[in-house]
């Protein structure tokens, strides 16, 4: 168990910067998700940390010690593949033990050197590892004879036999199909919550970010976005891009005016009605100003007397709730809403939204205003 | 049996993949998704069919191999007399007694000898270059290139050039070499191991270029150091490339015989004189049947040597990915 800093770390392929000056700290004991499209960084950022690549600039510390020149297997991390990475040519036995068979361990106590472990010892957390994850009955097996969902427990249980300072994960679970991954997700936070050690978690999809984290830090084009709790970046999010990242279908946006000359205070004139300012907001916005207004599908409500005219293009019912498709003004505007909406496609709808769930950024540098 | 060649391997290869993974059959076939079906009935039709599919190359191998074999056991059996002015049926005798004559033990031990130098030096080498060219670097390919140059150059081409590098006077490596009946076999061996040297990397390079990286990467974690990470990990994942060219050397060097014929023509006083050169001497009307009988000989050695090969190490090797 340890900490995980980056400080201000960089990493150059030739011309192009995969990661561009990186803040951030991940806390002992930790489940962070490094979320964001492909090509964002997070995959080359969780490989520097494991020692994979080598950094260009800046400090990478795991606990107080900075490893940017330690070598990954002195690291004391461990890493789940996406592919898994099994050795075919062993099995599921081998494959847990084979971290314990060639790597020493401090088990005496922080002060004893570091030795390699009995035979005793390592059928001991081998067969702790395997009833961990259910792996009992399948360890004399070869992984072409697994599952792919059985192939990722062998790959966790290899991670996390020697009991490393943190886990590290790049996108497990998108070679499973939808339902075990459902499953999965929950095996994991449980796993974590009894081995309680530092997880780094790579991957594109917001349901696992959403599900599984303490904290989601929120990367794009090299640069990180936003660090929050799944709560804080989706009520909160920091920008136009964590706003559209998070959240399905995401935020809808639409370029407006503020209008200060309404009877109900301060509101955006988004071309085809107003929409109502957040409270604590309003005093900070002048007469014309322009701004990107934000507001969540769900916070959208379909109502006869509603402010703003939403031109409706398309209904997906989806059982317990129904998606209104269609634009206000010219931005693309989604309604969500539980139950079956009384809209038609090609109708006009009128919608109205709480202020309070209304966000507002700035066009220019797409912060979110505060 | 040289024309079977590689391609036989490749297919044999292949058979022996699925005897390796009959042992997982069963387990797969619970998740639904066994690799070999059971054995099922085929409709007359589908039997006319494949009959008429094969037909033409069972005809090209029957013409052109099968056949000709038939007549080479059969030359065997007959002796010939007054420097092959006629031939005598003399049954198996002449079998009996060529394949135990100290001429055919000769060669075989020449030819045995020239697989032992060349073999597992052109194994190692392989592994050798392969591994240190095997690397993301700036300019690898022109490493790759040289090293696999080897594979496009002729035998006689190769032959000659070590013929004149081996010369004791004119030579780069001035030795006496070719006339010393202990170390010829030893020049020659040497221009075989540089000719093979290209289709060893080559063969070992595609090997290793179909090991996933992040299974090496998960190797690195783990705490495997180089050589154990060549010896563990890389060696087992790449042993069906390593036993397909293991075979494909061994039988090269039994039938090798253009290197023989030009560096040293069998000699010094016969000390490289392997079975096919033997059976090229022989290829004569007076001798045309004990070339046969040398001619067999040599297919069932290379049967079983080849076998044996396929039996003890098919279990070492692991075709799962």
């Amino acid at each position: 168990m340890a900490s995980l800093t980056f400080d201000s770390v960089t990493k150059r392929f030739d011309d192009v910067v995969a990661v561009d000056a990186l803040d951030l700290t991940i806390m002992d004991g930790e489940f962070m998700v490094l979320l964001g499209p492909s090509g964002c960084g997070k995959t080359t950022a969780l490989r520097m940390i494991a020692g994979l690549e080598d950094i260009t600039d800046g400090k990478l510390l795991i606990g107080d010690e900075v490893v940017n020149d330690v070598d990954p297997a002195k690291r004391d991390v461990s890493m789940v593949f996406q592919s898994y990475a099994l050795y075919p040519h062993m099995t599921v036995r081998r494959n847990i033990e084979s971290p314990l068979l060639v790597r020493r361990y401090r088990v005496d106590g922080p002060d004893e050197p570091a030795r390699k472990l009995t035979r005793a010892e390592r059928t001991e957390r081998v067969e702790e590892a395997a009833r961990v994850l259910g792996l009992g009955e399948l360890l004399a097996r070869k992984p072409a004879a697994l599952s792919g969902g059985q192939r990722q427990r062998v790959a966790l249980a290899r991670a996390f036999v020697g009991r490393p300072k943190a886990f590290l994960m790049d996108e497990p679970l998108s070679n499973l199909d939808a339902k075990l991954r459902a499953a999965t997700r929950l095996e994991l936070v449980d796993l974590h919550r009894r081995v309680e050690t530092t997880v780094v978690y790579v991957t594109h999809d917001q349901v696992e970010a959403m599900t599984m984290a303490d904290r989601i830090a929120i990367l794009s084009a090299g640069r990180l976005q936003q660090v929050g709790t799944p709560q804080q970046v989706y009520e909160a999010p920091a920008n136009l891009f964590v706003a559209q990242f998070i959240g399905t279908p995401p935020m809808n946006t639409m370029p407006g005016t503020v209008r200060t000359d309404g009877e109900a205070g301060p509101a955006v004139d988004v071309g085809a009605g107003r929409v109502p300012v957040p409270p604590g907001l309003a005093a900070h916005l002048g007469e014309g100003q322009p701004v990107v207004v934000g507001v969540r599908p769900e916070h959208l409500v379909l109502a006869p007397d509603g402010p703003i005219e939403h031109r409706v293009r398309a209904v997906e019912w989806l059982g317990h709730e129904c998606l209104v498709f269609g634009s206000v003004g010219p931005s693309p505007v989604v309604v969500r809403q539980t139950g079956m909406a009384s809209v038609d496609a090609g109708s006009t709808a009128r919608v109205t939204c709480d202020p309070a769930q209304v966000h507002l950024f700035n066009p220019d540098t797409t912060e979110r205003l505060t | 049996m040289s024309d079977a060649g590689p391609g036989a391997l490749v297919s044999s290869v292949d058979t022996g993949n699925n005897a390796g993974a009959a042992g997982l059959v069963a387990e797969e076939r619970l998740q639904g998704r066994g690799r070999r079906r059971s054995r099922q009935r085929y409709s007359a039709r589908e039997v006319g069919l494949a009959a008429l599919l094969l037909a033409p190359s069972i005809a090209v191998f029957v013409a052109f191999a099968y056949r000709p074999f038939l007549n080479l056991l059969n030359w065997g059996t007959f002796e010939s007399r007054r420097n092959g002015a006629y031939f005598v049926d003399v049954g198996l005798s002449q079998y009996r007694e060529q394949l135990t004559g100290s001429d055919f033990r000769d060669g075989l031990w020449h030819s045995v000898q020239f697989v032992l130098y060349t073999v597992p030096a052109g194994l190692a080498l392989g592994v050798l270059l392969a591994v240190s060219a095997h690397r993301r670097l700036r300019g690898i390919k022109v490493f790759q290139a040289i090293f696999s140059s080897t594979l496009a150059s002729s035998v006689a081409v190769t032959s000659v050039i070590f013929f004149y590098l081996f010369n004791p006077v004119v030579g780069l490596i001035a030795t006496d070499w070719l006339n010393d009946p202990d170390r010829a076999m030893i020049a020659v061996s040497i221009s075989s191991i540089w000719q093979n040297m290209g289709l060893s990397f080559v063969i070992v390079l595609a090997g290793l270029q179909a090991v996933p990286d992040e299974v090496m990467e998960a190797a690195l974690l783990d705490g495997y150091g180089a050589v154990r990470r060549l010896l563990r990990i890389t060696l087992p994942l790449i042993s069906p490339v390593l036993l397909f060219l293991l075979v494909v050397l061994v039988i090269f060097g039994l039938q090798a015989f253009a290197q023989i014929d030009i560096i040293t023509r069998g000699g010094p006083v016969g000390a490289t004189e392997t079975l096919v050169f033997k059976i090229n001497r022989l290829n004569r009307p007076d001798n045309i049947g004990i070339g046969a009988v040398y001619s067999v000989g040599l297919f069932f050695v290379t049967l079983i040597v080849t076998t044996l090969q396929f039996v003890i190490l098919e279990r070492r090797v692991h075709y799962a990915r």
